[in-house]
């Protein structure tokens, strides 16, 4: 009746998850007890789960990646704190928690964590930029979404019920099939990323298509602002890549589930497939993550130097560069795993060649920077902690693409403090960058800047006091993943790794309080004008937030930095004679990406503990979803003219002040 | 002030670049089949990773039968002929549907559904056939890899029918609505895939398998 699922599952006799679980759930149950009671069920139902607003889409996937990224820094926590006990002892972490718990952080900080935040961000601002009142696919967009917390569930499911991979955050044959992996967390593991991945692969198609096809009069592709181009990059490679790792993880599923013999050891299965396949995935997939963040600070760096982003065409061009390049150098994943010297010197050098553009892309913002009235607010400082953190761990990046030191150096704390140094120094610093700076167009008031600085310091100081020992332990010969250790002189090294963890979870808890306190003081912070920072893409134009259509009328675009280019001539004085309002048509609502999803968890969870009936029960509830979402006899509503004027004199007249007063001088 | 607000609006002298006039969102039905072109697309590449698969483990059959003693190149040249028809008789539905003609329309997408049905149903046979023989997926790494790529090939054809019959459904009830059209549009896309797909697994599987 239901498969391998029984009481053994829980895993009683493991208090750690157990409590952590617990709380969870006490959370969970006390935010939806909070929200009935006080009646805003409704609400959050129509106006969020079942919204197909970019804007609101955007918001849902960056507070799931945010959320995410306290699930999985407290994984870090716990193996901070293990490794620095854990010297000549046990610790307190058993070696089979310690591994689920290193393989649950690296999956859920790469795929909950920076994935749904750049998405997020993408989502929110990109059609804004375009200027434009949708993505190409609204309801498309909103199963995406929930297909990713559908993931997230699943992994998070695993605390309490069962158990995750052990296995590393990618899933290496042989390790990871039946013979020697037999629980069900590999396929905790794969099943949430095969779902998870299609709502990516949706968002990426989607997003593509909004780039391409849907940006407003005028807006040709040389005058995209600068994330816009990294988006369509970035969503080009999940369009590509993506497909890969769905590919692999089924191969893996059928040895799993079915006996063939992808990457068995036995009847002629191939391990080194499974390298050569899912590193063809991964390292676009770290271009997938960096390149919206390096869009990011190329709108942050132009905006707060006063200044137009200096060598754009260079900036397109080294973009589209690193979309093509980082297909190229997956090998220097496994350099020792027996390609020989010439075919790891060709990926060696291309290696190489690909932080030529990342280069130019460093001095491209140093050079926007150079000569400009730099205004040093929270997302400056992101900035600016990213170019001097992204530059050391790009160096360690080169200094691993060499295969002979990467023969010393592979396996070890080294490498894991070189991608923590991109990741962290990178995307999760773009990221809080974009956070910062598009929250006022998100909500219509401004972070509170003073615990957002406090935040900065203490994760930038955190970050290299935890990173900067494992570079040291690294080079001692310190081998990642490990459980317990012998060799005195790690210790300190270890123990300096810690504080610095509790320096980024002092950090964390800022940035928590940043927000409990700038929702508090909204009315103090509000943002009455649209463009808080004096900014100069189209996001700007409209207000804060945007109405539901963003533009009412969609802006008519002639050169770069398009919004500058309309505060300089003061364009909007124009519309002080009557504009002619037209009703306009948005995509109605729909709970199909929601109904999808619960549909998509139910067979996820089928599919593990192998209950078959549940599987087929899911499929033809998701089926039945798609059939009456085809069938309804209305996409779109209106908008009357009336209320699209209301909305907007109200708009043009809190900004009108600011435009004459910049377009005057 | 004028020179500096011109200048602003060209600030890395693109020129030329700039004139090439851009009208626009483009309308719905390119959105729509562009944005399904590019799923198409990642589709393929998917796809090429179950023929890379393949292509390694080619040799790889662990003492059991290579495709030289297991695949009968006639019931395969059935099952070309059976979706290479159902794709003509699918774009006959297109016509019929540009021609707003319920009567041909539904008629074509019968057929092209019972062409498709029918090069399941070989290829059904075909797996039943190999299974019985003892050379199911499981014997070799070969064969997981014909049965995975060959198989993912069938279930895309069997999501199609699924999909065909919906459409057959939505335009009997509701008539060729805009909404509908795209929708049609892409099914179309869809099955013209499925025969390039089929292309290349008669080359590289049934032709290049054979003489290994």
């Amino acid at each position: 009746m239901f498969g391998k699922l029984t009481w053994a599952a829980i895993p009683i006799d493991q208090p750690i998850p157990l409590v952590a679980g617990a709380v969870v759930l006490v959370v969970i149950l006390a935010v939806i007890m909070w929200v009935v009671v006080k009646g805003h069920l409704p609400y959050l139902w129509q106006e969020w789960i079942t919204s197909v607003d970019h804007k609101r889409i955007g918001v849902m996937y960056t507070l799931l990646a945010m959320v995410m990224l306290l699930r999985g820094f407290s994984d870090a926590i716990l193996m901070r704190a293990q490794q620095s006990v854990a010297f000549q002892s046990q610790g307190f972490l058993p070696p089979e928690h310690y591994n689920q718990i290193f393989s649950a952080h690296g999956t859920i900080m790469i795929f909950f964590v920076g994935m749904p935040f750049v998405i997020g961000l993408m989502n929110l601002v990109v059609p804004l930029q375009l200027g434009v009142r949708d993505v190409a696919f609204p309801t498309l967009n909103s199963v995406g979404f929930w297909l990713t917390a559908t993931g997230a569930l699943l992994v998070n499911i695993s605390l309490v019920v069962g158990e995750f991979a052990r296995t590393g955050w990618l899933p290496y044959p042989p390790l990871s099939e039946l013979t020697y992996s037999p629980g069900v967390g590999v396929d905790y593991y794969l099943w949430s990323l095969q779902i998870s991945g299609v709502g990516t692969l949706v968002a990426g198609i989607n997003l593509v298509t909004t780039v391409l096809k849907i940006r407003t009069k005028g807006m040709n592709y040389m005058r995209m602002p600068m994330f816009c181009w990294t988006t369509l990059a970035s969503n080009l490679l999940i369009v590509a890549a993506f497909p890969i790792l769905t590919a692999t993880l089924a191969m893996l599923l059928l040895d799993r589930y079915l006996g063939f013999h992808f990457f068995t050891n036995e009847a002629g299965g191939n391990v080194m497939m499974f390298m050569n396949l899912i590193w063809a995935w991964g390292h676009p997939e770290v271009y997938i993550l960096v390149l919206p963040a390096f869009g990011i600070f190329s709108e942050v760096v132009s905006t707060f130097s006063g200044k137009p982003l200096f060598g754009y065409r260079s900036m397109v061009l080294a973009t589209m560069a690193i979309c093509i390049i980082s297909f190229m150098v997956w090998l220097h994943h496994f350099f020792t795993m027996g390609a020989g010297p010439t075919v790891n010197a060709v990926f060696g050098i291309a290696s190489m060649i690909i932080a030529v553009p990342t280069g130019v892309k460093i001095y491209n913002w140093l050079f926007t920077m150079f000569a400009g009235r730099i205004r040093f607010t929270t997302p400056m400082m992101w900035s600016t902690g990213f170019m001097v953190t992204f530059a050391i761990g790009g160096l360690t990046g080169v200094l691993l693409a060499v295969p002979p030191a990467d023969f010393l150096l592979h396996n070890s704390l080294f490498l894991v403090a070189h991608f923590h140094n991109v990741i962290i120094g990178g995307v999760l610093f773009g990221a809080f960058a974009g956070y910062t700076y598009w929250f006022p167009k998100a909500f219509g008031f401004r972070l509170d800047e003073r615990l957002g600085m406090a935040a900065f310091w203490l994760w930038l100081s955190g970050f290299y006091l935890a990173f900067v020992p494992l570079y040291a332990v690294g080079f001692l010969g310190m081998t990642r993943r490990m459980q317990h250790y012998d060799i005195e002189v790690w210790r300190p090294w270890l123990m300096v790794a810690s504080i610095g963890a509790l320096l980024i979870l002092i950090a964390i808890i800022c940035q928590v309080l940043q927000l409990a306190v700038s929702i508090r003081n909204r009315e103090a912070l509000r943002d009455t004008t649209g463009d808080p920072w004096d900014g100069r893409s189209l996001e700007w134009a409209t207000s804060s937030p945007p109405p539901a259509f963003n533009f009412a009328f969609l802006p008519d675009v002639t050169g770069e930095d398009a919004y500058w280019a309309i505060k300089r001539h003061a364009t909007l004085e124009a519309s002080e004679k009557p504009r002619d309002y037209q009703p306009i048509e948005m995509p109605r609502n729909s709970p199909t990406g929601f109904v999808c999803a619960f549909f998509a968890t139910v067979m996820g969870f089928a599919l593990i503990w192998h209950i078959w009936w549940m599987v087929v029960a899911g499929f033809i509830g998701a089926f039945a979803t798609f059939v009456v979402f085809a069938w309804r006899d209305y996409d779109e509503y209106e908008i009357p003219a009336e209320e699209v004027a209301r909305i907007d004199r109200a708009n043009l007249a809190a900004r009108r002040e600011l435009v004459t007063a910049a377009g005057g001088s | 002030m004028t020179l500096t607000a011109v200048a602003r609006e060209d600030p890395h002298h693109l020129g030329v670049l700039v004139d090439v006039a851009h009208e626009g969102p483009a309308p719905k039905r390119i959105v729509t089949g562009f944005g399904f072109w590019i799923f198409l697309l990642s589709d393929i590449v998917m796809f090429s990773c179950f023929f890379a698969a393949y292509a390694v483990l080619l040799g790889r059959t662990a003492g059991g039968p290579s495709g030289a003693e297991l695949f009968n190149l006639h019931s395969v040249a059935l099952e070309t002929a059976c979706l290479l028809l159902s794709s003509f008789v699918c774009g006959m539905a297109s016509i019929a549907a540009d021609e707003r003609n319920h009567f041909w329309f539904q008629i074509a997408m019968a057929v092209t559904c019972v062409l498709g049905l029918a090069f399941l149903a070989i290829e059904f046979h075909e797996f039943a056939d190999l299974v019985a023989r003892g050379a199911g997926p499981t014997r070799s790494a070969f064969l997981s890899a014909f049965f995975t790529l060959v198989g993912c090939h069938g279930l895309h054809v069997s999501a199609g029918i699924l999909w065909l019959l919906t459409m057959m459904a939505q335009v009997f009830a509701k008539g060729f609505r805009a909404d509908i059209e795209r929708r049609f549009l892409c099914f179309a896309l869809f099955w013209h895939a499925l025969d390039i797909i089929w292309v290349a697994v008669f080359s590289v599987v049934y032709l290049i398998g054979s003489a290994a």
